[in-house]
Parts: structure tokens; sequence; C-alpha cells
């Protein structure tokens, strides 16, 4: 039965009967979704201590329980209306925000919501297999509390679908537990949902740079002409801030361990022989999702991302630190790529508006991959971990097809199969790195042999708290 | 507005040149496949996205139609498909329609519903049946392409949709066939059709065959197994009869000056200055073959493939590439006799599959003469040869002039031919259009075969006026000079209204109503204006319309 006790919420649940009639017939396909393709081997038989959002206050969303996985109590939360919101950018400039979806908008804006919602559920089932290899508890912890906020970002977009967009949206709000992670069937929308994340440098990289683009989208949509958009994703940013901080320290504590069995080992080569991630495997790692990341902002030239900042329905991530909101006659200098030449010429900004919030994501992710190579520079190591140029692997827009080096230089098809596992994770690496995960580590306190502990533990806890209990 | 292509435009080309398609023959099936070369468009001021088409590679597509026709008799069904993933086709590139002129739109558009219908001709009369496989992003031009074919099978990937995205996205009308196609061919509900023509992203999985959009869908891991299945299914029910080796369609090689195209039957004279054109068709002389096998052998040099290969260039490229031509004069030269000796070989032979195929491209061929946007006048002159099939050109003529001059022998003559075997869109022969107050009358004249000099070929309807040789030149003069001084759009309105007299079929509704709205809507502000639908796509802001309806 639904009733908002159960349903943490700030949308006033109990007295919306639509939304309560369309939760009661999606809510338990939800649980029967999370149990199949939720975390295997976690649903009835452990507690985890994870934080549960019950209101939007700072206090609210750190309330931290045990709880078991499928009783989780997955809320729907707007952040606060901010007073006599504007729209900040397009032809709508200056006008009112608006609290239900124009009939013009629906199939965009729904488009959008889909587009969004499809990834939440997506990374869960890509991560399912995980909890059998977790390297400690404290990571296991993690593991589940960013699960059960992606399917708190999936609940938030299920929400606007079932409040603004009628049949269709419940419609589109099934088929969002109906597409499956790597189903040849029923693929999710979005190719980097597809990628299996079956060891635990792909979950880190995963959380670092494919929730990084997860955080470059809300923020975009946070800056809706929606309302009810904008603040959905204006709170699932608070969260999604968190997934961030588990990749960027995950990675940094394998660079860490990795750069004490460098001291020991003499050089980065013989990691492997003391069950350690070289510095060429977690290079590679990074490429890889970097670069399927980068895919996820679409095409460089594109009309509709044109459309949807003409309309308001998505804009720049920050747009209050732009002078030109209208962006009318504005160009963006594009790279294009032309008969194995790079050939500069300007585009429509409008149109590039795909490209201008790739460059704020590329630019947040070598801040952090700068945070990364300090670890190296204070072991005293020259070697540095590098993001990959933007024309590397590319499987989208206009450099798909083409082949580049890590560092842009342009490559033949052929060189390019020859060579590309110089750059990209191979089968060898993924074995590999699936032998030193194989036996999960349960014990409170220790760590496998390949990653350093963290500094400290969760909600102040100790780091040898039992995270994750098992019942008997 | 710009010229996005480059003129003239040529409409030939053979599998070896295609740069959009592959077309591959397996016994009874042949596979047409889209793989859209983003950099191969006919101007380089767009890119083909996406599959997305312009002329060029519709030009490939109705080359390859022919060719099954003609060059591969086993072919019973005919695969259509993307060799793209998830991308069947996105239908007619955006960045091409905002740039063209008027004209090449609308001849675009004309084009491509021609290709559409010698699909669906091909399907009917010859046979061989098409299915649509559609693998992925399936929208606009995409679908219509699929409603051509007998059956659409689409995949179910939880994503893949058919659309006609036209009216929400573009501010226009799917304008290949698409709405009549819905409704007519399909039988889709109207106000399913209204719904669907109306949502953007379309339709897909279990509601796209409950609203009878597709025929069929399945998983993406049983999609291309279910679409051979059902290719072999639809080969085995086939009807068509050919076997044996096919003809080969060779290049037309016209000779190609500033002031005219000279093909070996066929010639078109430009005089510019004064916005006319002799169109001129000679006919043979000689023996001819009179057997399927001696047809056979000639190939595509048997005189009524070859001349109506030519005659069907001739006007495409008068279409598009001689936009202020607007009064072609038709003449014909040779020998009456022969003619009529190639027709009674046509008739005796058509249930062979290959003269049955070049009747059915003479068909077309006239049809497109009927749809082309110019003024007509047939002038039959002493030593004229308009017989049998090539009279189909007097008839086809907006008027026909013939000179009454009793120093000289001059005649028409009908043939079977005439009697229903080379049909109008409107599913009437030309001679039963003309005569709509005598329906007997048709028949009559072609049961009779006879020939009839001037004054009976007036008496009986067959021409317009027959002057005599004092009034002759200054008659003909005239009406030439006068018809080319008028209005070229009043003139095209007229004729369109004219000419195809009598019932409605699905054709006359595609060009008759969905075209002609389309070319209206083409023509307005809400979609051309520098505020208009089309105009504003995928570029700067949202479209402004002015809301006054009709």
């Amino acid at each position: 039965m639904i009733s908002a006790e159960r349903i943490p919420n700030n949308v006033n649940l109990s007295g919306n009967k639509r939304l309560l009639r369309a939760l009661e017939h999606w809510q338990p396909k939800y649980i029967q979704w999370w149990r199949d393709m939720g975390p295997q081997g976690f649903q009835d038989y452990h507690q985890v201590y994870v934080r549960t959002a019950v209101s939007v206050d700072p206090e609210g969303w750190a309330h931290f329980e045990y709880v078991k996985l499928p009783e989780y109590r997955w809320g729907i939360f707007l952040a606060d209306p901010t007073p006599d919101r504007r729209i900040g950018f397009g032809d709508f400039f200056g006008q009112p925000v608006w609290q239900e979806v124009p009939g013009e908008f629906r199939n965009q804006l729904r488009r959008l919501v889909v587009t969004q919602g499809d990834t939440e559920p997506a990374s869960v089932e890509q991560q399912r297999w995980l909890g059998q290899r977790c390297p400690s508890l404290y990571d296991l912890r993690n593991l589940f509390q960013v699960n059960v906020e992606e399917g708190r970002h999936l609940w938030a977009m299920v929400y606007l679908l079932h409040s603004y967009f009628g049949r269709d949206g419940r419609d589109d709000a099934e088929e969002l537990l109906e597409r499956q992670s790597g189903n040849r069937d029923k693929p999710r929308i979005l190719q980097a949902f597809n990628e299996p994340i079956d060891n635990w440098l792909d979950f880190f990289m995963f959380t670092m740079f494919t929730d990084r683009d997860g955080k470059s989208q809300l923020m975009s949509l946070s800056e809706s002409s929606l309302d009810p958009l904008s603040r959905t994703t204006r709170f699932m940013l608070t969260e999604e801030a968190h997934h961030m901080f588990v990749g960027e320290t995950g990675v940094a504590r394998i660079l860490e361990r990795t750069c004490q069995l460098m001291k020991e080992a003499g050089f980065s080569g013989d990691v492997r022989k003391l069950g350690g991630i070289d510095l060429p495997t977690i290079q590679k790692h990074l490429n890889q999702w970097f670069s399927l990341s980068v895919d996820l902002h679409g095409s460089e030239v594109s009309s509709n991302a044109a459309s949807y900042f003409a309309n308001g329905l998505k804009g720049r991530a920050k747009e209050e630190t732009f002078d030109d909101h209208l962006v009318t006659s504005a160009v963006y200098n594009m790279e294009f790529f032309e008969e194995g030449r790079p050939v500069g010429r300007e585009v429509s900004m409008r149109n590039a508006m795909n490209e201008v919030l790739r460059d704020w994501y590329v630019g947040d992710c070598a801040a952090g991959v700068e945070r990364w190579n300090r670890i190296l520079e204070q072991y005293g190591f020259s070697d540095r971990l590098r993001l990959p140029d933007r024309k590397f692997n590319r499987g989208i827009g206009m450099y798909a097809g083409l082949h580049f080096e890590p560092n842009g230089a342009p490559l033949s098809r052929q060189e390019w199969e020859r060579r590309k596992y110089e750059w990209l994770p191979s089968r060898a690496d993924s074995e590999y790195l699936l032998s030193i995960m194989a036996r999960p580590v349960y014990e409170p306190g220790k760590f496998a042999n390949y990653i350093a502990p963290p500094r400290r533990g969760i909600n102040q806890q100790p780091i040898d708290f039992e995270y994750v209990r098992t019942e008997h | 507005m710009g010229h996005a292509t480059t003129l003239p435009i040529g409409f030939e080309t053979h599998p070896h040149h295609y740069k959009h398609w592959k077309l591959s023959v397996d016994g009874p099936i042949a596979t047409l496949s889209m793989d859209v070369r983003e950099d191969a468009g006919l101007s380089p001021d767009y890119r083909l996205k996406l599959n997305s088409y312009d002329l060029g590679v519709d030009i490939e597509l109705a080359d390859a139609v022919q060719r099954i026709r003609f060059e591969h008799p086993a072919v019973r069904t005919v695969l259509v498909t993307s060799l793209k993933e998830r991308i069947f086709c996105a239908g007619a590139n955006i960045m091409m329609l905002r740039e063209s002129s008027h004209g090449l739109k609308v001849n675009f558009c004309k084009f491509t519903n021609e290709t559409r219908l010698a699909i669906e001709d091909a399907s009917q009369n010859s046979g061989i049946t098409f299915l649509a496989a559609i693998n992925g992003i399936c929208a606009g031009g995409g679908y219509e392409l699929a409603l051509a074919c007998d059956e659409i099978i689409l995949v179910d990937d939880g994503n893949s949709a058919v659309s006609l995205p036209e009216v929400p996205l573009l501010g226009v009308l799917p304008g290949t066939g698409g709405l009549t196609r819905v409704v007519d061919k399909r039988r889709v509900r109207r106000d399913l059709a209204d719904c669907f023509s109306t949502l953007a992203e379309g339709v897909k999985g279990k509601r796209a065959v409950e609203w009878r959009l597709v025929d069929a869908v399945h998983p993406t891991s049983q999609f291309k197994d279910a679409v051979q299945k059902r290719a072999r299914e639809l080969a085995e029910n086939s009807g068509r009869q050919a076997s044996g080796p096919g003809i080969t369609l060779n290049p037309l090689n016209p000779t190609v000056t500033e002031s005219a195209i000279t093909y070996s039957a066929v010639s078109l004279a430009f005089n510019r200055e004064k916005r006319t054109a002799d169109l001129t068709v000679h006919a043979p002389s000689g023996p001819q073959p009179a057997s399927p096998d001696e047809i056979l052998r000639a190939g595509d040099q048997f005189w009524p493939l070859r001349a109506f290969r030519e005659l069907d260039d001739a006007l495409l490229r008068l279409r598009l590439n001689e936009p202020e031509t607007g009064t072609i004069v038709i003449r014909t030269e040779g020998d009456r006799d022969t003619l009529l000796a190639i027709d009674r070989t046509l008739v005796a032979h058509e249930t062979h599959w290959a003269v049955h195929e070049i009747i059915l491209l003479m068909k077309r061929t006239l049809k497109r003469l009927d749809l082309t946007a110019r003024s007509f006048f047939a002038l039959i002159e002493p030593g004229s040869a308009f017989a049998g099939s090539l009279f189909e050109l007097a008839l086809a003529a907006d008027r026909s002039y013939m000179l009454d001059d009793p120093a000289q022998e001059s005649f028409i003559a009908l043939s079977p031919m005439n009697g229903g075997r080379l049909p109008m869109s409107n599913g009437l022969s030309r001679l039963q259009g003309r005569f709509l107050a005598e329906p007997e009358k048709a028949a009559s004249l072609v049961a009779g075969q006879g020939r009839f000099d001037p004054r009976e070929a007036a008496e009986a309807g067959l021409v317009t006026v027959a002057p005599d040789e004092i009034d002759w030149d200054d008659e003909v003069r005239l009406a030439v000079e006068a018809r080319a001084a008028f209005s070229p759009d009043a003139l095209t309105g007229l004729e369109a209204n004219l000419r195809f007299a009598g019932p409605e079929t699905m054709e006359t509704k595609i060009f008759g109503r969905l075209t002609a709205w389309q070319n209206w809507i083409f023509q307005r502000p809400n979609a051309v204006g520098e505020k208009g639908a089309l105009r504003v796509y995928g570029q700067q802001g949202r479209p402004e319309f002015d809301w006054k309806r009709t």
C-alpha cells in the first residue's frame, strides 16, 4: 500500500490522487525490478548502513540507519521553490517559469526526462554483481548508497512522468523498468549504460566520469523553464556529489596503494606481481570511461540542443555565470575534422550547446585528474594520469568512425585496430582485475590488497565500523 | 533562398556507382540496403546524417527498383533495410529542403513520389513484393518509404518508433504520400492517424501494430531471422512469372550541348529566349523483333524500351535542369506502320515477363509526362508518327494541332495499346479520360483500329484543332507564344486540374491533394518565412506563426 509515511516526500503525496494511483501501480513493479536487477545477493539477509533522504533540509537528507535494501524508503523530493523564479535563457528569457508542462513542449520534455530517467536504473543494473567482489565493507556500503540513490533518482524522474505527462508518462515510467542494461532486445537508451561494470576499477571510473556527466546533465536541467524539473534535479545534484566522491576517492585510494606497491616493487610494471593495479591499467580504464562519458553529451552540432535551449528546456551548467542568455547571434569556434585534417569553423552557438556543456565537463574532469596526480607527486613519482583528447574513441558525433590516439593524433583504421589495447582495457586486463577481486572482503576494517583504506569513515563512524551487517 | 544543388542533375546511375545504397541479389530475394554517405549529397551545403536523403539518394533507389525489374527476373521479393546500426532512415534532409528553391523542393517531392509509386507498381503489376525491415530510427520520409512497401516489420527494442514528425517539428506535411498511404493503403483509423501525425516521437512496439502502422514487431535478437523468414515466405507466394536472363539497362549516352539533348530516338531542343522546347520522338523503321526471344536478344535496344527510357530521362532533365522552359512542343517522326507492328508484338506477348515490364515502363514514363508541370502541345504534321503507343503523347498533351494539308498525306492511328494498357494515375486510359461524356467512345474507337486523317481526327475529337496549310503557321505560333506568356503558376494549376478528370485513386490523391497542399505550405511564411517552422527548425529559436486559419 502506498503511503506518505513509507515514501518520504515534500510533494504532498497523500493529497495527490493522481500520483497515488500511478505509484500504486508502479511501486510494486519497481520493487520487483530491484529484486531482479538490483544488487545480487544483498536483498533479504543484509542490513546496510545507508543515508535516507527524509526531507530537503541539511539534517533531513543526512539521516543514517540500517535497512534491508528492498525496504529502503525511496522518497520524492524537490528542492525548495525559488520565489518568483524567471526563465533564465532562450526565447522565453525573463518570463515566469512554468509550473505545468506546456503542450507545445510536452514531447521534448518527455524525451529529456525519459533519457535522464533511463540512466538511473541502468547503472544499478550494471553494478549488480559488484557486491560479490567488494574490496571492503566500507566500499560495499558506498556501492549500495550509490545504488539506492540512483533508484531514488529514478523515482524523481518517474514522479515527473506521473505528474505531468498523463497516460504516455505512465507508459514511459513502466518502460524505464522494462529496458535493461546490456539486454540485446531492450537495451538502455544510451550506450555507456549498456557497458558491463564488473570490476571495481570500472565502478570507480564510472562514478568519477559517467556520474559526472550525470552531474553536468542535471546542472543543465536544473536551469530548466519547467520548474518542477528544475527543482527535482537540483535536489538530485546534492546526492550526485556523493557518487563522484565515491569514484574520485576510490581511484585515489587505488592510486595510493599502487604507489605504495611501486615503492616496494621498484616500478609500475611489477605492481601486478604484488597483486596491485599498475598505472597503465588505471590509465586505460580512465580512457575508456572518459571517452564513453564524453559521448553522452551528444553530437557537437545538434539541432535538438539548439531547440532545447531556445525553448528554455535545458540550458548550460551555471547559466547565471554567462553574460548573454539569449545567444541569438553568438558563434562557437569548433574544430571539424575533414580529409584527415582539423578545420576550424564557426557554428551557431545554440547548435553548439552540447559542446558548451562538454567543455564544462572536460574542465571538471581535468580538475579531478589533477587531484589524482598529486598523489603520484607526493609519492615522488614522475608518472602522471592524463585525460585523453576528446576525439579519442568516440562513438557519437563528428569524430565517430574516425580514429585518434589519446593525444588527439589521427590514426588509420588498421593502426587503430592494431594498437587500441595500448589505450583501452584488453580482455587480459579485465581478467587480471577479476582475478584480484575474486575474493570479496567482508571483514570490518579489512581492505583488499589493491586499495588503500579511506581517510575516514562514513557519518563519523570508524573505518572498521560494520557498514553492512549480515543476518544469521 | 539559395540553390542548394548544382545543376545540371543527371538521373542515370548504376549499382557500381551507388554512393548510398547496396543492392545484393540472392536467388529470389534482393536486398536494398540504405547506407547514405553523409558527405556525398548533391550539394556540399548539407550533410546527409542518419540516412537522411536528397534527390541523389532517391535517384539511386529508383535505378535499383528499375534494374531489379529488368535485370533480375528471378527476384520475387525485395527487402528494404539499412546498413546503419539502429538507424533505418530519418527522411528527407531538412537542411537540403530549407536551402532548396521552391522548384527544386517540388520536383524533389514529385520524383520521390514517383519512385515510391514505382515500387508499388512493381508489387501490384509485376508480383515483386517489398518488405521493409525497420531496424531503428524511422522518421518522415523514412516511414513513407516503408509505407510504399507491402509489409513493414519494426524492431521492438523499446526505443525504435515509426513517425511522421513533419507537422509538429517542421510545420509542413509528410509529402511523399505518407498521409495518404496511412489512411488509404494501410487503413489506419483517421483519428489514430491524426494522433500519429502530430506525435513527434512516433509510435513504437505493440501499439504500432495495433494502430496498423506496421505489420509486425520483433525483438532485436529475433529481428533478422524473422525478417529473412518473412522475405522467404513472400518470395514463395509471389505471382511473378519471370525467369531466365534479364535485360541489361546500359547507359543512354545522350549528346548534350548547350541547346539540345539528343538520344537515339528522342531529342529535346531548347529555344531559351522563347522559353519553349521541341521534344521529338523518332519511330524506327525496318524489321523489328517480333517474339520474346528476339526481344530479349535486342535487350535494351528494342525500340519501345530504348525510346521510353530516353523519353523518361529527357522529362526528368527538363523538370530539374530547365525550370524556365515552360512550353514543350511534341513532335514525332518516322514510320507509323513499324510502330503499329511493334504494338502488335507487345500486345501478342504481353504475358511474357519482359514484354510486360516494357509496357509497364512505357506506362510509367507517360505518367511522368502527365505529371510534368509544363504545357505540352502536340504538333501532328505530315510525316509524323503519332500511332498507337506514340499517339499517347498527343493524348497526354494539353492540346494537339494536326495540319490539314490536302497536298500531303497525314494520319494518326490507334492500336490496342491505346485501349487501357497505358493507364493514367486515375486508372483510366487517356482516351477514356478524354471522352468522359461518352463512356462507350474510347472502346469503340480502339476497336475500329482505324487511321484518321485530319478531318476525321478532329471530328472524332482525337485532336484539338486541324488548321489548314494557310492558317497552320500562324495558328501554331500564336498558340505557343500565348501559352508561354501566361503566369507559370496559373498554368501549373490549370493543367493539373484538367489533365486528371475522372475518378480518384491513391495516386491522384497523393499528387492532387497531398502534394498540392504541401506546395502551398512550402510557400507560406509559417513554413519558410523568416520565423517559419522549416526555417528555424534546429537553429535559432522557435517558429512564429500567423495564427489565422483559412
